[in-house]
């Protein structure tokens, strides 16, 4: 099942400085696992299309992802 | 030759004068992922790419300036009303003395633009390769910007740009597979 995000935890130890940034996350959009795109896939209406950057929902990665646990989403404060 | 339409491929809308953020965004004009580099590289290497690929890298490649349209359009608007001092505060001083409120190619710690950030090995799949690397290099500088930004209506604009890396590098990706596709090799499934 494709996930546009994922995450792992890396070691901290208890005399590492700075607050855990954890989990740590990084992107992995569509265009990892489409291959050569087929035809006739769904289209986004033309208005969409202009806005999303791109005519076609299979290719569409929103950022930063809701709940993703993107950097900025997983420190506190 | 080109065409030029007196529009940005997408609206650019600047919320505040925020020089501390240009500081950031001109990696994406001057540096070495950024969109001057990438349109540079597109339109050099397609002279010596089969021919079947050449017309994908003259449109991602034209398409590349008017992405760097876009981000000089907003390094601009960031900074042209910013005060002498609000520069300075920015880490902007350096530029301040020797450009005043012009832009110029250099990545977000100044260093200047140099040919040495493109390639063009003259191989085709090292350079799809390359190009791929540079679609993805540019997609993670435009996510760690807009993490940075706490400007809704730049990061709008900033979340289409990182869209179109993804389908750049989508298209350079299925580019690499018209290359290595064998006719006449009997298909299995």
């Amino acid at each position: 099942m494709y996930t546009p995000v994922k995450c792992y935890q890396p070691y901290y130890s208890p005399f590492d400085p700075c607050p855990p940034r954890t989990p740590i996350c990084y992107a992995t959009p569509p265009n990892l696992y489409l291959g050569f795109q087929q035809p006739n896939l769904p289209q986004y209406s033309l208005k969409e299309a202009l806005y999303k950057g791109t005519l076609w929902p299979s290719l569409y990665d929103p950022y930063p992802l809701e709940g993703g646990g993107y950097r900025e989403q997983s420190t506190e404060g | 030759m080109w065409y030029y339409e007196k529009k940005l491929q997408y609206p650019v809308k600047v919320t505040e004068c925020n020089p501390r953020l240009a500081k950031y965004l001109v990696e994406q004009y001057g540096g070495a992922d950024g969109e001057l580099s990438a349109a540079l590289r597109y339109l050099n290497q397609r002279y010596t790419i089969p021919d079947k690929v050449i017309g994908l890298l003259t449109d991602i490649g034209t398409e590349e300036f008017a992405h760097l349209e876009m981000i000089a359009t907003m390094i601009y608007k960031l900074t042209k009303d910013a005060t002498p001092e609000q520069m300075k505060e920015a880490g902007l001083g350096a530029h301040f003395a020797n450009h005043d409120h012009a832009l110029f190619y250099n990545n977000a710690a100044g260093t200047p633009w140099t040919a040495t950030y493109i390639a063009a090995k003259g191989d085709p799949i090292a350079d799809l390769y390359e190009d791929i690397a540079a679609e993805e290099k540019a997609r993670a500088t435009y996510q760690w910007i807009i993490n940075m930004s706490d400007d809704p209506c730049l990061n709008d604009s900033l979340k289409f740009l990182r869209e179109r890396e993804v389908v750049h590098s989508q298209r350079f990706r299925e580019a690499v597979e018209i290359l290595k596709f064998e006719r006449d090799r009997k298909q299995y499934f």
